[in-house]
């Protein structure tokens, strides 16, 4: 799938370019892109080194079980094949708590040490495709379902937008946080009806396996 | 607001720091551990920022999404906002820094308060970089064949983008 829109973003940018004239403008981005690339991963190695080294203190001082038990209903509900005591969950929590807290920086690490985990959770579970590296791997229902999740978005307080707000002389930058919450509420239950639409159809079928 | 988050990191910070000096764990040890690993965490997904960053580059100098807005202009009349709007939600799909510039923008054409303003504001909080979260969280587990997540989030990020027309509309 990536590979398609990978795909349609290089090629539909070149024919267009091509068609409106601004081929200069498109080699300069594609040059100034992978520089900015660069430059935007040496500010993330330091912030995601400086998160992951809290999340390991939060870790080994069981801080962060602390956290997964708080929420661990609503998790066990989404994720009800993950065995309560293994790692991806610990950095699910994490991650979701960071989310909704708007820790945009913290939530990335916990994240992809959660996919992580979730790839060993189908090792262990014996799925061939992860046994061997260099395999193609198909997503684990859990890992489709941490995704979505993500993706609807789960910050409670939009932070920078309140900023932007304000910027830009809004006479309550504020207002928008309670439709915000709202919408945000709308677009999160839209996709955990959805995950569980998709992990009923699918339960049978790799009872099978 | 600004000053709650102000305070909510440095409070995470005395939060983690202070619990793990009472439950004496070696605290700076275990930062340097994390910290070593998060070098190898992003050292990895260094390459799909690249492709990803320059495809968005290449897209937004090409004019595609002028000519997506002016595609969409006829769809976003009958809806009764701006076809800025329906350009916003496709930007964030792929990157959150442009939809912020797009965003700006309708602020200063229209005013932050204003019924567009509104739903920028709205559908910024409410949706994510699906393609970006993607590419990096899918690229940790090593994994190429995504399944359902692709239609749960384009689903979700639809969802919100159409509360935030109401929401913002309700708000009058």
């Amino acid at each position: 799938m990536l590979n398609y829109i990978w795909g349609f973003m290089i090629l539909i940018g070149v024919l267009c370019g091509v068609a409106t004239g601004n081929m200069e403008a498109v080699t300069n981005a594609a040059i100034d892109s992978a520089g900015e690339a660069i430059s935007l991963c040496i500010t993330m190695v330091g912030v995601v080194a400086l998160w992951m080294g809290m999340m390991q203190i939060a870790q080994e001082a069981g801080l962060v079980d602390r956290l997964t038990r708080g929420i661990s209903p609503f998790l066990h509900f989404l994720f009800p094949r993950i065995p309560r005591d293994h790692p991806a969950f610990g950095y699910i929590a994490t991650n979701v708590i960071a989310n909704i807290l708007g820790l945009g920086w913290a939530c990335t690490p916990a994240g992809l040490k959660a996919m992580e985990e979730l790839a060993n959770l189908e090792r262990e579970r014996g799925n061939p495709q992860y046994l061997q590296e260099g395999k193609e791997r198909v997503a684990s229902r859990e890992m489709c379902i941490f995704l979505i999740l993500n993706i609807s978005s789960l910050e409670l307080i939009p932070v920078n937008m309140i900023a932007y707000r304000s910027q830009y002389g809004s006479a309550n930058p504020a207002r928008v946080v309670a439709p915000a919450i709202a919408a945000t509420l709308i677009s999160t239950i839209t996709a955990v009806l959805f995950c569980k639409w998709k992990d009923r159809g699918m339960r049978g079928r790799d009872a099978n396996k | 607001m600004t000053y709650v988050s102000n305070f909510i990191i440095p409070a995470v910070f005395f939060l983690v720091v202070g619990y793990g000096l009472i439950g004496r764990v070696k605290i700076y040890e275990s930062f340097l551990k994390g910290a070593a690993e998060g070098l190898k965490v992003v050292l990895d997904i260094v390459p799909t920022l690249i492709g990803l960053i320059v495809g968005v580059g290449v897209l937004r100098a090409s004019g595609f999404f002028d000519l997506l807005e002016n595609f969409l202009a006829p769809v976003a009349k009958i809806c009764g906002f701006p076809a800025q709007i329906l350009s916003l939600l496709a930007v964030k799909m792929f990157s959150s820094s442009a939809a912020t510039g797009l965003v700006l923008d309708i602020f200063s054409a229209y005013g932050p308060d204003s019924y567009p303003g509104m739903i920028a504001s709205i559908m910024m909080s409410c949706t994510e970089t699906v393609f970006y979260t993607m590419s990096v969280y899918f690229l940790a587990a090593k994994v190429t064949k995504t399944r359902f997540t692709m239609a749960g989030a384009l689903l979700a990020t639809f969802a919100g983008a159409v509360a935030s027309i109401f929401l913002a509309a309700g708000m009058g």
